[in-house]
């Protein structure tokens, strides 16, 4: 993992995610170690995206390193037409990371490739996001005790979920079962569904999962959005049916947990998040710990 | 049989280059570069042929092709069989093989793609070889056969 650049969640084996949950649960006990004294990172942000950004920057100073970078292309040289390439040369001169989001799909990738110095993907259009899927992962180890032989549910938009797909390919390596609730026009891609066939792993689609709730050990929500829809009138009336709320965990398993990537809209009531069953703020918190051990093993700190 | 016969040998030494749909003709004219060398070259398209329909040839006239070069025009011409002239003979057959790894030639599909928004080269896996599907090293969006579009 040293000095590799973390573009696309493939990049990664089995054992590097072990030993990233490892490390991200060490920094959980102890947050605030100054390994990246007198190092730079950049994070560069093609395009805004706060929490990503907040994530990462928090990350980077509690380990004691300097941020430089940008916030949204507006604020850099990429709205008077520098290229892609050029902003990266140049970033590469300053700093002994870069950290990029990007709103074009295989920016990250290219960065890499012109870089000298690493580089994260902190999300490259509807590509990859793959500090996210670490973060996922961190999440369902931590609060499962394991990530092997579990009942996994995606719920919602699950044909242009970026995050569902990337998570679906991390757990392949954990023997999971996978229940996909969607409705019709958001069914998961076939190409997923081939690739699960080939490993081997078991996977259910249902239009509803209230029938079926109470086999979940992680529901993983999405959102449903109105422009996905080719039909309006389908939407109006698939909407409600992929909204959890409170009165529907009842019959759920005691350590069942409820992950979202946020930020969320309506798709999970309000009522919810008092539940212990809720988890997406803490999934959040996680994703610090997280980059922290991203960041630390790519630096080869850790 | 007669006349097809003699379109295959009317070279003295080169390549010839059969059962290329006709409708890729001119890709396959683009992918190997065929308008800016100075060989003399013929061609002929609209001539019926069982499995294709419709079919191209393209004859060369002292050149020979390397593997890697030839296979890329198994993109547009996966049945594409070449045969090698020596002093008006064929000396041997060969067919082409879909390479493992593609740059350059085709486009990718995706328009939110680095390699459409930037000056960066194509650069594919392919994942599958009987229905082409390539797989793009950037943007991991799949452009099948259908939508394969050279450069
Ligand atoms: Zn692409």
């Amino acid at each position: 993992m040293i000095n590799k650049s973390l573009v696309s969640i493939t990049d990664y084996s089995k054992d590097d995610y072990l030993k990233i949950l490892q490390v991200a649960a060490e920094f959980e006990k102890n947050p605030n170690q100054k390994l990246l004294e007198g190092k730079v990172v950049a994070t560069l942000f093609f395009e805004p995206s706060t929490r990503t950004r907040l994530s990462f920057e928090t990350a980077i100073n509690r380990l004691g390193g300097r941020v430089i970078g940008f916030t949204d292309a507006n604020s850099s040289s990429v709205t008077k037409g520098e290229t892609l390439k050029d902003t990266i040369k140049m970033v590469t001169n300053y700093a002994d990371l870069i950290v990029m989001r990007h709103p074009i799909e295989g920016a990250a990738r290219y960065a890499s490739e012109v870089a000298s110095v690493p580089v994260i993907n902190a999300g490259d259009g509807a590509n990859q996001h793959p500090t996210q899927t670490l973060l996922d992962l961190y999440s369902i180890k931590k609060t499962q005790n394991t990530l092997d032989n579990l009942n996994i549910f995606m719920i919602g938009d699950l044909k242009y979920g970026r995050t569902v797909h990337s998570l679906l390919m991390a757990m392949s390596y954990f023997n999971p079962t996978f229940f996909f609730i969607s409705p019709d026009e958001l069914k998961m891609p076939n190409e997923y569904k081939f690739f699960l066939q080939q490993h081997n792993i078991k996977y259910y689609e249902y239009r509803d999962f209230m029938p079926i709730i109470s086999e979940a050990d992680i529901i993983y929500m999405t959102r449903v959005q109105k422009e996905r829809f080719s039909d309006p009138i389908e939407y109006e009336k698939t909407k409600n049916a992929y909204v959890l709320n409170n009165s529907m965990l009842e019959n759920t398993r005691s350590h069942m947990k409820i992950l979202h990537p946020l930020p969320r809209v309506n798709e999970i009531s309000q009522d919810v998040d008092e539940n212990p069953k809720a988890y997406y703020f803490t999934q959040a918190l996680n994703g610090v710990y997280v980059r922290q051990a991203i960041i630390t093993s790519i630096l080869g700190m850790k | 049989m007669k006349d097809k016969q003699l379109i295959v040998n009317a070279i003295k030494n080169g390549t010839v280059i059969d059962h290329i749909p006709a409708k890729s003709l001119f890709k396959v004219i683009s992918i190997l570069g065929l308008q800016e060398i100075n060989n003399q070259i013929t061609f002929g398209t609209g001539l019926e042929s069982k499995k294709l329909g419709s079919k191209a040839i393209i004859k060369i006239a002292d050149r020979y092709f390397l593997d890697e070069e030839i296979n890329k025009i198994a993109l547009v011409a996966p049945q594409a069989k070449l045969n090698i002239i020596r002093d008006y003979e064929v000396i041997e057959k060969r067919v082409v093989e879909v390479p493992d790894h593609i740059q350059g030639i085709v486009k990718c599909v995706n328009p939110k793609c680095i390699t459409n928004n930037e000056e960066v080269k194509t650069k594919f896996n392919v994942v599958s070889k009987n229905e082409v599907a390539l797989k793009c090293h950037y943007c991991e969006k799949i452009t099948d056969q259908d939508r394969i579009v050279i450069i």
